[in-house]
């Protein structure tokens, strides 16, 4: 028996979730009394397989088959479904995010399992099995009991800690065996956005709103970025002007992000962005009115003109780096 | 009775809400400081049906009640009076006018275009020297036989240079006094027809305002609306239904400013707490919220009244005042809230001030209002 | 093509949020329901799909109580031709799901949200696929069909694509499908009263997970503020005092 986690990587690297997946496994497997298996698909080097095995995975499964690249949500969720069974997953761990959420619901109807999405850091307990997660948008919390014998979790990142744990790792080389008739995506054109940080992926954030005054003004916003290694995001109204693709966009109606750092510049903080943000471990609020709704949400805040404090922040994270 | 609104009621209170709070609230602020007509917002508007709200269907109108028709303008001049007022002109006083006293083939021609709200109407009886005493008309429609010879100025009027059809009131036999006034559709681009300057108001700034002279302009005999000498009395009877409008529009603006009054005095903080919980403030909010509900009454009553085929003279003449008064007495209470803020146009209460005070005048002052609710009194 | 769209009725997002009976269930007094959001833009792309000759009628299902007829009503007055409910207090996502699969047979294209506004579940979309045994596309920010074929727009991490897939499809949507909702004009709200809502009866499904409570989150410490003359201050709390840099 096992938990198992369906590890991501980009550029054959395991993206940090996958380690903070890997962690919670660790750790829910020892509640259990059982181990943790790894599923990992796409073209990761064995070296880097192994790795997981620092956090605590016992065993990775490495599938090598093209085929998985066109992301097939139901091939997918076959291959994920047949790897729980294999290992007698009793725990499958998938990230709260694009793939995951993809995926997720289709594992959970072929296992019989429940499905709880967004689960924040351990369970409250295992027996019976009780998660905790964010609802309403990130307005509240809700305990959640899942009640069959099989659980499937979406992990919401950055809510547990990579926590090292080193064990013997095992990896096996594992074909699922899926039928050519079960891929039907077709992938007509993908666009990467290379070179840039993964703003779901970023650890901090940098964002601007419609106080920022138009798309030529982000000139200063993006060398910050640059100089922090931040994704850079924006508010609704930037996007629906189009100022900024909407893949910038965080909030409630688009990405919901938590790094450990937000950056607000211009932006006033209306409900519907606060949730996209909230779980944000620091929110640093710039905006010229007192009053804007952002500072309540905030850790640190500039009453002021973004225009005037940009430059200086760049000065002193230069003045940081250099020191 | 039953406070109760139907779902179709709420959806279209829910539709009014969505579009200002989402379309309007973005260039409101904008629109004012430039007094520029909200051409854009007039056409989606008219689209979604609200510019021929209650005209029956079978003249291309929405088929809607007064009630319906309440709170739509309600939530529309929450965010912007200058929407609203465009809007009450075009149903409560042309729309509801042709309906209501034009013959089948100037419904056809005039009506079926402005309940699509394709065109827009103004109403014309305001003059220089004639107010709020309409029985005095200095415009003069002289019959020609076949045609009426139309001279004069009319003063104050909404919608005057975006309008492309008139109703317009003239005098054609003087010595018969009111009764000898007529109300005539006239095409806006008839020659003889020039504007005055855009009138540079104190609020609704969006709403363009002008004089409008008559000189030797020809309106055919089949504009004439009613039988001769009829339009005086139509004027009334439009202009009583039209109180329901800009009852509502007052309404609106009372409520934006409670609404933004309400929501500052739980995020401002004086003396460590959020202002809400000073006595002070919190008892003003009181007094603006049982003032509001008790104009919502009036304003619900009289359009139930209208859709329940019952006299709405003394109904709609309250509503009006009543509404009007505390739309003055609310956004000045607002304003006093917000403090500094208030008195700074990004707030918006100032403006909504501002738009206040319109409304006691326009349409039949306040004490206008008064004479007819007072002599309804010791009617038998 | 037939099209159907999922649509949940959720709390007004500006709702602000209570509990009742010791925190174990959401104090529903006084709030405003509304259609999800995301099903919204779904129903909106669905209208312009429509419009463009994809589809000649729409048709909405959801699985609730009376209370939901509102919303359904609203989705009719959007411009949907025909709502189905399912005659059932919603348990979970495997329980909707399975009350969805008895309704969505036969439909080509199945839109739903990535998730709803209240319990954020991302479950019922995907559920439903696999229930169905069809496939499904999740993450979706476009839907194009030209002569029947879908092109579907989906976002992945860092980027996003454009897929062709077969039909029947479940196509879980998010934003980028529709530019902003629809607000139903006058004669829709009209027509909605005359268009059929068809209310069924409830199979039966077992819930797989309960909700045992809610805890709102703890009051946040006040913001610590910095001059704007001296925002380099900021830099240096970031780094010393929170860590994060």
């Amino acid at each position: 028996m096992s938990v198992l986690v369906y590890t991501e990587n980009w550029d054959g690297k395991f993206k940090k979730l996958s380690y903070e997946m890997v962690s919670l496994a660790s750790a829910i497997a020892k509640q259990m009394g059982i181990t943790v298996t790894a599923l990992s698909i796409g073209h990761v080097a064995d070296d880097e397989l192994k790795s997981l095995g620092k956090y605590g995975a016992n065993k990775v499964l490495n599938v090598q088959d093209n085929r998985f690249e066109s992301l097939d949500n139901k091939a997918l969720a076959d291959a994920v479904a047949k790897a729980a069974s294999k290992e007698g997953a009793k725990v499958i761990i998938l990230a709260h995010n694009n793939e995951g959420k993809a995926i997720a619901p289709r594992v959970s109807v072929k296992l019989n399992a429940g499905l709880v999405s967004g689960v924040i850091g351990t369970p409250l307990s295992v027996n019976p099995f009780v998660v905790r997660k964010k609802v309403f948008t990130q307005k509240a919390f809700a305990n959640i009991q899942i009640k069959s014998d099989i659980r499937v979790l979406t992990f919401a990142q950055n809510s547990f800690e990579i926590v090292e744990n080193n064990v013997d790792t095992a990896v096996e080389v594992y074909d699922p065996q899926i039928a050519d008739g079960e891929f039907n995506t077709k992938v007509l054109d993908t666009h990467k956005i290379t070179g840039k940080v993964l703003l779901s992926d970023a650890e901090i954030v940098v964002s601007g709103g419609r106080g920022m005054k138009g798309p030529e003004n982000w000139g200063g916003l993006e060398e910050l970025g640059e100089l922090l290694g931040a994704g850079m995001a924006c508010s609704r109204p930037v996007s629906d002007e189009g100022w900024r693709s909407h893949e910038e966009h965080v909030g409630q109606t688009g990405k919901m992000i938590a790094p450990n750092l937000y950056l607000a510049f211009g932006i006033s903080g209306a409900i519907q962005h606060l949730g996209g943000v909230s779980s944000s471990k620091v929110i640093v609020a710039v905006n010229k009115d007192p009053e804007a709704p952002i500072f309540e949400a905030a850790d640190y805040g500039i009453v002021g003109d973004a225009f005037k404090v940009i430059p200086q922040l760049i000065e002193a994270v230069k003045e940081m780096k250099t020191a | 009775m039953n406070f109760d609104f139907t779902e179709e009621q709420l959806m279209i209170q829910q539709a009014a809400r969505d579009y200002a709070q989402r379309e309007l609230i973005q260039d409101v602020l904008e629109r004012e400081e430039k007094a520029e007509f909200p051409a854009r917002h007039v056409k989606n508007l008219a689209e979604l049906g609200f510019l021929g709200m209650m005209v029956s269907p079978e003249y291309d109108g929405a088929g809607m009640d007064s009630v319906s028709y309440v709170l739509a303008l309600q939530e529309i001049a929450k965010v912007d009076a200058s929407v609203a007022v465009i809007m009450s002109v075009n149903n409560s006083l042309v729309c509801y006018g042709l309906q209501r006293f034009a013959n089948e083939e100037q419904k056809q021609k005039y009506l079926k275009p402005l309940a699509r709200g394709e065109v827009i109407g103004a109403f014309l009886l305001s003059e220089p020297e004639a107010g709020s005493d309409a029985t005095h008309q200095h415009a003069v429609a002289e019959d020609k036989g076949d045609y009426y010879l139309l001279n004069g100025t009319k003063n104050w009027i909404t919608n005057a240079s975006s309008a492309s059809v008139y109703i317009v009131m003239a005098q054609t036999h003087p010595d018969k006094k009111s009764r000898g006034i007529n109300a005539f559709i006239v095409d806006k681009n008839t020659p003889g027809i020039t504007l005055g300057p855009h009138e540079n108001k104190m609020g609704m700034r969006s709403s363009d305002t002008h004089s409008v002279m008559f000189s030797d302009v020809k309106v055919p005999k089949e504009n004439r609306i009613g039988e001769d000498g009829f339009g005086f009395k139509f004027a009334m009877m439009v202009l009583e239904a039209g109180r329901i409008g800009i009852a509502s529009q007052a309404l609106g603006i009372a409520t934006g400013a409670f609404e933004r009054a309400l929501a500052y005095s739980q995020e401002r903080k004086a003396f460590g707490t959020e202002i809400f919980n000073h006595q002070s403030v919190a008892f003003k909010l009181s007094d603006m919220a049982v003032k509001i509900e008790n104009a919502r009454n009036l304003c619900l009553k009289a359009a139930w009244l209208k859709d329940n085929h019952q006299s709405i003279t003394v109904a709609g003449a309250m509503a009006k005042q009543y509404a009007a008064d505390i739309a003055m007495e609310v956004t000045t209470e607002a304003v006093q809230i917000h403090g500094g803020y208030g008195y700074v146009k990004e707030y918006h209460v100032e403006r909504l001030m501002r738009e206040a005070k319109l409304t006691q005048i326009y349409e039949g002052t306040s004490e206008i209002q008064k004479i007819i609710i007072s002599r309804s009194l010791i009617k038998e | 093509m037939k099209i159907l769209v999922l649509i949940s009725n959720v709390p007004d997002t500006t709702t602000k949020i209570r509990f009742t009976g010791d925190n174990k269930s959401f104090d529903t007094n006084g709030v405003q329901w509304i259609i999800n959001p995301w099903d919204e833009l779904a129903l909106t792309r669905a209208m312009e799909l429509k419009e463009a000759g994809a589809f000649e009628t729409i048709t909405v299902a959801n699985v609730g109580t009376q209370i939901t007829e509102s919303t359904l009503r609203k989705a009719l007055a959007v411009g949907a031709d025909e709502a189905i409910r399912v005659d059932a207090v919603p348990q979970d996502a495997f329980f909707v799901a399975s009350q969805l699969a008895k309704v969505a047979e036969g439909y080509d294209v199945i839109l739903a949200g990535i998730e709803a506004s209240d319990y954020n579940g991302a479950g019922v979309g995907g559920m439903l696929a696999e229930l169905l045994g069809i496939n499904s596309v999740s993450a979706v920010s476009g839907l194009e069909i030209e002569n029947g074929a879908l092109k579907v727009h989906r976002d992945i991490d860092g980027g996003s694509q454009v897929l062709s897939v077969p039909t029947p499809v479940v196509l879980i949507v998010q934003k980028g499908i529709a530019i902003e909702p629809r607000i139903p004009a006058m004669r829709g709200i009209m027509m909605a009263r005359k268009k059929p809502l068809n209310v069924i009866a409830p199979v039966d499904a077992e819930s797989k997970t309960e909700f045992l409570g809610f805890e709102l989150p703890a009051p946040k410490a006040a913001c610590k503020m910095v001059e704007e003359d001296n925002a380099k201050e900021l830099i240096r709390l970031l780094h010393e005092e929170a860590k994060v840099l």
